[in-house]
């Protein structure tokens, strides 16, 4: 295997609501240009250790954490950096589709306008390449102007996608990202994270065995706020560790 | 035997709730139209002696004469309703924002009663206070301070008393639009590098724009209507006010001050019906109006 560079490294990370630990010393490093997928039951701490990432956490009042993330050599956890900068350099995906209340162009344009890119002619160009890049762009060009709420749900999401691309993140966070859509939306943001590697680091919550079989590079196993096992896909699957992991593999429990 | 016994009675309550059922609401929908019919049937006498035009633009009162007019009652109406929804409107939206976003949750549990008590103070108690303090403030500090002399019981004054007992109601309403927002659409935004302030504005705001003209259209069918604290400050002098500081005499003042008095003119009683027809003519299109800028903007998002 080629060598890998880490990307984001957790480190030691707790996290508590009030007094009830949901997080209990987690440490996973994120190879960059892979997709890492964290899979485990519902209700695991997937979600939270996902906006603890990219500190959506702080809104939600009473959370408190301990402990490192590092990403590109700076711990964003306890930065004093303006938040709003560390969460440009990830996408955030989630499980149903966010569109905000605005055309389509607007969508993807909204991120480019916050990084300070206005006017038409500059906005044009690059809307169009991220609506290209979430394969979005053939089914939206004669209606960019429309509300995003109009499109299809499987549409909605590769818009999220391409709005999420648009403010030129490196790594992509996606929480269960197909969850809500049919098989063939699913299938192509599936395919799209394949060709998103490339330029990206993937990080990517599931609790579906199959997608994370189809589309890891690395798996982390957790359950009930710890990570349980974490390896290389194939070793993963078809030589898991522990004894918690054979059982969730096979279905014992969910 | 016995189970054939059943199935026919619980027919039988299906069909007798069936139409109690309708019954009821069949109520709920005639009881605006048998007041409509009432108050048209009562006022066709004045309609008949003076056209709408002139009623509705005529500024001389003179019931004596059997001249009505009643533009003074209107624009005293129009401006009390106007000004107490404009000083309401950024409060509320403000203050709403910063419950709702800003505040941590103990101070919303902690307001929310304060707002709802606000909200069940019978309105002869603002009317008192308008009195006791608004009057003399616009009379003696407000009005001089912008050049304008003033008696203090004015339009002003209603129009100030009127905002504060606006601000519980439309408050409310605002809170709970801006609590609808899902909480994934906010992390979207968010998530793009917007600041908390810049997705307020873009996500928030736009997202609860139907709603927050809702809140001020039923705010300002309120406003309109409300009788009994404007009254209390207004002045109740007839006459198209030269500025916002004289006295004013809005539509439901004239017709509580004045039903029941005064019923040997002839054409007064009709008059007065004539002015409560008025009141729910404007109430019933500010409604509808801000019915149809819901659904248009809904579909637009």
């Amino acid at each position: 295997m080629a060598m890998e560079t880490t990307k984001l490294s957790i480190q030691n990370l707790n996290l508590w609501f009030g007094k009830q630990k949901i997080l209990n010393n987690i440490n996973i490093d994120i190879p960059e240009n892979k997709v890492t997928v964290i899979l485990g039951p519902s209700g695991c701490g997937k979600t939270t250790l996902m906006k603890t990432m990219n500190r959506l956490v702080d809104l939600q009042g009473g959370a408190r954490t301990s402990g490192k993330i590092i990403l590109d050599g700076e711990d964003i956890l306890n930065t004093r950096r303006d938040i709003a900068l560390v969460r440009q350099k990830m996408g955030l995906l989630s499980q149903r589709p966010t569109p905000l209340p605005m055309s389509i162009f607007n969508n993807v344009a909204y991120g480019l306008r916050l990084k300070g890119i206005r006017g038409r002619k500059k906005l044009t160009p690059l809307v169009e390449k991220h609506l290209i890049e979430a394969n979005l762009w053939d089914e939206v060009r004669d209606r960019l102007h429309d509300p995003a709420s109009r499109l299809s749900i499987g549409q909605q999401q590769r818009l999220c996608l391409a709005r999420g691309l648009a403010v030129d993140p490196e790594i992509i966070l996606a929480d269960e990202p197909t969850s809500a859509l049919d098989p063939i939306s699913a299938s192509v943001i599936e395919n799209q994270f394949f060709k998103l590697k490339e330029n990206y680091t993937i990080l990517l919550v599931t609790h579906i065995m199959r997608q994370a079989r189809r589309i890891a590079d690395k798996v982390v196993f957790m359950y009930l706020g710890e990570v349980i096992e974490q390896a290389d896909v194939h070793e993963f699957f078809n030589n898991p560790k522990q004894k918690m992991t054979r059982d969730y593999l096979q279905g014992a429990f969910y | 035997m016995a189970l054939c016994n059943y199935y026919r009675k619980r027919k039988l309550m299906d069909n007798l709730v069936g139409w109690w059922i309708r019954l009821m609401v069949f109520l709920v929908v005639a009881l605006p139209l048998f007041i409509t019919a009432s108050l048209l049937s009562k006022s066709w006498l004045i309609l008949g002696h003076i056209s709408l035009p002139e009623l509705l633009f005529s500024s001389v009162w003179r019931p004596l004469a059997g001249e009505f007019g009643f533009w003074p009652f209107i624009i005293s109406s129009l401006w009390v309703t106007f000004i107490g929804l404009s000083l309401t409107a950024p409060v509320c939206l403000l203050s709403a924002i910063f419950l709702t976003y800003y505040g941590s949750r103990r101070l919303l549990g902690f307001m929310q009663p304060i707002i709802d008590i606000l909200a069940g103070i019978p309105s002869v108690i603002y009317g008192v206070w308008g009195i006791l303090v608004i009057v003399p403030a616009v009379g003696k500090y407000l009005a001089p301070m912008l050049g304008y002399e003033s008696p203090g019981f004015s339009i002003m004054a209603g129009g100030i008393v009127l905002s504060v007992m606006l601000i519980p109601f439309v408050l409310n309403i605002l809170i709970e639009i801006f609590r609808t927002v899902q909480h994934d659409l906010l992390d979207a935004s968010l998530s793009l590098g917007a600041s908390k302030w810049q997705t307020i504005k873009h996500v928030v705001l736009r997202k609860s724009f139907a709603g927050m003209i809702s809140a001020f259209g039923l705010g300002l069918s309120r406003a309109f209507g409300e009788t009994i604290a404007v009254l209390m400050v207004v002045g109740n002098v007839v006459g198209v006010p030269e500025n916002l500081f004289q006295p004013g005499y809005p539509l439901p003042a004239l017709i509580a001050n004045n039903y029941g008095e005064m019923l040997s003119i002839p054409m007064f009683d009709s008059a007065l019906m004539f002015a409560a027809l008025l009141l729910m003519v404007v109430v019933v299109v500010f409604n509808m109006i801000s019915r149809r800028t819901i659904i248009y903007l809904e579909s637009r998002q």
